[in-house]
């Protein structure tokens, strides 16, 4: 009943294509732990290993520029704050990244082609419209959805999510270390005036 | 082919199924000791960057937390009784097992639990007591790297300071401090095996407040010995299913464990002793598969135990507001605790322990977490059968609108009122019908019947979460909070606990495992699991499962 069977070796599946992406990947892991993500630009380099990620300059302004339309105005955020949460951290699966990019560039097509300039050119309100004309408020969010629906996921998606892990996001929220952010073990601790109990 | 790569068997003194913190405890005190291990465990190895994928999983809404180690086919299920198994969001396949999402809470049992008929006439006595398991809890809780502190008024007896240090409390643990006062109810701080400071060369907690996929290794998995395992000698196979267990001619000894690699081929690992460390619901099913002419329902099942008598630890929780801030969600783990109604003289029903949130408040969800435009199975409906009106359905659902700028949907709000709350979790007693059994009518990747989960709640779960629902509310009316939420017993789902699918005990006629955890029927078959658990107390289960593996690992080392 257990015969060895020959097996096809290509037959391998990878059922994760999650945990082969950085299968080779090199990463500071200090004995039996994983690494610790320093928050901030330095992240690029010691989680991900690499400082590569295929957004260019023009890339991350134009992402900054929607992140103005898609964010509060009392959030003020800098191309470096996008550079490193969004681009600098540990890409969520192969290719994220590469459809993140697409995305951006499809916004900043549309922006062009519709409202006369790049996404990066014209105002906050009408960069909120170019996303509402592209639909990307009405659909939901999906990976390997439409235009719209990829922008929804991977853009919006994106911008949500390293904004809520952020301490600037967390100060929307009332939390001052937002979970996502290692920002240390002093703030469950302390009062709402700061100190401690 | 590099050596991670060989699924091939090996020779072996020891081979252990599943690479959890039973098996990776069991395997690493057994391998330092210079025995041969071999380790075979189903699911696949992570990278360090893996746990940072992890952490986004957990928190995005729109992926799916477990995508990083379900296979749908392999781990089918069915779930039959009033409780709802959700097998699949209560463990993971994978090197380190379920710890890879555990909150790593890590109390011990209390005496009592170890003697339940003898103090209160119900279940069954363990064939250990508390004491007999004692050093064992001692090294435990330096293996895994416990914090914690000895102020728990109604814990169990302890001598031996903790490893780490307790975390200092939350300050939302001062403010149910004051009315469990007023109450005349004593706190303590939550022992938990996460780093308070550097231990074990793993960095101390920084904070990232997403314990169940923490990315720093702050807190404990049994990754950390599989890697002790291996650097001291022992192999550990990944994605390989053990599918059966196979005896000599007498049923006396185990002489293999047949499994699959992922391209197909089938081996036969054999060894002078085995231990099954396949966690509390693939524990018994092993067994189950593993049936012959001479044990016809069930490998080491002669009692007829195996799979009978499942406990998990039912949960009830309240939560309330309050118009001054509860500061929540600023960390990621429950820092106090209340062993207060653990006796049962307390309650006058059964034990349970409770908790006090830090993590009320959510922050994840608003905009990033619309809703599907419809039911996920109309969703399915329409992605497999679409048609131009349903997938304009999709495309323009006005409940999925979002608002961009300042009208952005936020998860939470930063103002009044703030949110907390009491969680509760308790014992459930061990009934035969509470079971896992095979049902021949649903296969999995290897075409074997999958495991099928019947459990329900009886009178002594109810009253026991009634009296725990009736202290929630007095402590959050002490505390002058408005109750928003009360999560009662009714419509809950299985825990993440699983227990007693294998008992421990004397009489090899009604158990399955000796006070060794040695099966009755075979003499070189062991199992390390909470499956053994004769009763499951009130307490979570990790650190009694290394525990007796520790223990378990003496007795295989003795008799080789
Ligand atoms: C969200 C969550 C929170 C939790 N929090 C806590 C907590 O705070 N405190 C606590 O004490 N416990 C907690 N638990 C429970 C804890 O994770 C488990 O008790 C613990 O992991 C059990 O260890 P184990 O080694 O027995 O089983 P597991 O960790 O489940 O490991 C079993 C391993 O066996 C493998 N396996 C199964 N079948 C086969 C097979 N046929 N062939 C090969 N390999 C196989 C599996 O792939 C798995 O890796 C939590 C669990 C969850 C899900
Ligand atoms: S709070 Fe500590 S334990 Fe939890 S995820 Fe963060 S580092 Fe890990």
């Amino acid at each position: 009943m257990t015969e060895n069977q020959p097996g096809s070796d290509d037959g391998v599946p990878s059922r994760r294509q999650f945990l082969t992406a950085l299968g080779g990947t090199a990463f500071a892991a200090a004995g039996y732990g994983y690494g610790t993500e320093p928050s901030g630009s330095v992240a690029v380099d010691s989680v991900t290993g690499s400082s590569a990620h295929p957004a260019s300059g023009e890339h991350i302004e134009a992402l900054t520029a929607i992140a103005t339309a898609v964010y509060p105005s009392a959030v003020s955020i800098t191309p470096s704050f996008i550079e490193s949460r969004v681009f600098g951290r540990v890409e969520p699966e192969p290719g994220h990244f590469d459809k993140l990019v697409t995305a951006i560039e499809a916004v900043d097509d549309h922006a062009k082609a519709r409202f006369g300039g790049r996404i990066t050119d014209i105002s906050a309100g009408r960069r909120r419209q170019v996303l509402q004309s592209m639909g990307v408020t009405t659909v939901h969010p999906t990976a390997d959805g439409t235009t719209a629906e990829q922008v929804r996921f991977y853009l919006v998606g994106d911008l949500l999510y390293v904004l809520f892990t952020s301490p600037m996001g967390g100060k929307l929220l009332g939390v001052d270390n937002p979970p996502g952010h290692p920002g240390g073990r002093e703030a469950y601790k302390q009062g709402p005036e700061g100190g401690e109990p | 082919m590099t050596a991670a790569d060989d699924r091939t068997p090996t020779e072996a003194d020891v081979c252990v199924v599943g690479a959890g913190p039973a098996g990776a405890v069991t395997a690493y005190s057994l391998a330092r000791r210079g025995h041969d291990v071999v380790v075979l465990e189903a699911g696949e190895r992570l990278t360090p960057a893996d746990h940072h994928r992890r952490m986004e999983m957990w928190l995005r809404p729109n992926f799916e937390r477990d995508s990083f180690w379900r296979d749908d086919e392999r781990d089918r299920y069915t779930t039959t009784g009033d409780v709802d198994a959700r097998l699949n969001e209560t463990r993971v396949k994978a090197v380190g097992g379920t710890s890879l999402h555990w909150d790593a809470n890590t109390p011990r049992l209390h005496e009592e639990d170890f003697e339940m008929n003898t103090r209160y006439g119900v279940a069954q006595d363990w064939p250990i007591s508390y004491a007999d398991l004692r050093p064992y809890y001692v090294r435990a809780e330096r293996e895994m790297g416990v914090a914690g502190a000895d102020d728990n008024p109604h814990g169990p007896p302890r001598k031996e300071p903790y490893p780490l240090t307790a975390f200092e409390p939350s300050y939302s643990d001062s403010l149910f401090a004051e009315a469990c006062e007023e109450l005349g109810i004593t706190m303590a701080s939550q022992p938990k095996a996460i780093n308070s400071e550097e231990y074990d060369d793993r960095s101390e907690c920084v904070g990232y407040g997403v314990c169940n996929a923490c990315p720093s290794g702050a807190k404990y998995s049994a990754e950390v010995h599989v890697q002790k395992a291996e650097a001291a000698g022992a192999r550990i196979v990944d994605q390989v299913q053990a599918l059966s267990v196979e005896h000599d001619r007498a049923g006396d000894y185990v002489e293999s464990v047949v499994y699959a690699t992922p391209n197909g081929r089938h081996f036969r690992q054999e060894a002078d002793h085995f231990v099954i460390a396949c966690g509390g619901i693939e524990t018994p099913r092993v067994l189950l598969l593993s049936d012959s002419d001479v044990y016809p329902d069930g490998l080491a099942n002669s009692s007829g135990a195996v799979g009978r008598y499942l406990m998990d630890h039912p949960s009830v929780t309240t939560t309330g507001t309050l118009e001054e801030p509860t500061r929540q969600s600023n960390i990621g783990w429950v820092s106090s605790r209340s062993d207060q109604f653990y006796a049962h003289e307390e309650t006058g029903s059964g034990s349970y322990h409770l908790t006090f949130s830090n993590t009320a408040k959510s922050t994840s969800g608003g905009a990033q977490s619309r809703s599907p435009p419809t039911s996920p199975s109309r969703l399915l409906d329409i992605v497999s059968n679409p048609t131009s009106d349903t997938v304009a359905e999709l495309a323009t659902d006005p409940l999925n609108e979002m608002q961009l700028g300042d009208a952005l949907d936020l998860p939470t709000t930063s103002g009044p009122p703030y949110p907390l709350s009491i969680r509760g979790a308790g014992e459930m007693l061990p009934r035969p019908d509470n079971r896992v059994t095979l049902d021949k009518s649903k296969t999995d990747n290897h075409g074997r019947p999958v495991p099928s989960i019947d459990l329900s709640d009886g009178a002594h779960v109810q009253e026991t979460m009634e009296h725990c629902l009736s202290v929630q509310k007095s402590i959050l009316t002490e505390l002058g909070a408005e109750i928003t939420e009360v999560e009662t017993l009714s419509g809950r789902r299985m825990s993440t606990h699983h227990m007693g699918t294998t008992r421990m005990g004397t009489d090899p006629a009604e158990t399955v495992v000796n006070e060794e955890c040695r099966t009755h029927d075979l003499a070189n078959l062991w199992i390390a699991s909470s499956s053994v658990f004769t009763t499951a107390g009130a307490n979570n289960p990790t650190l009694t499962i290394a525990a007796l593996a520790l223990k378990t690992a003496d007795h295989i080392d003795e008799k080789l």
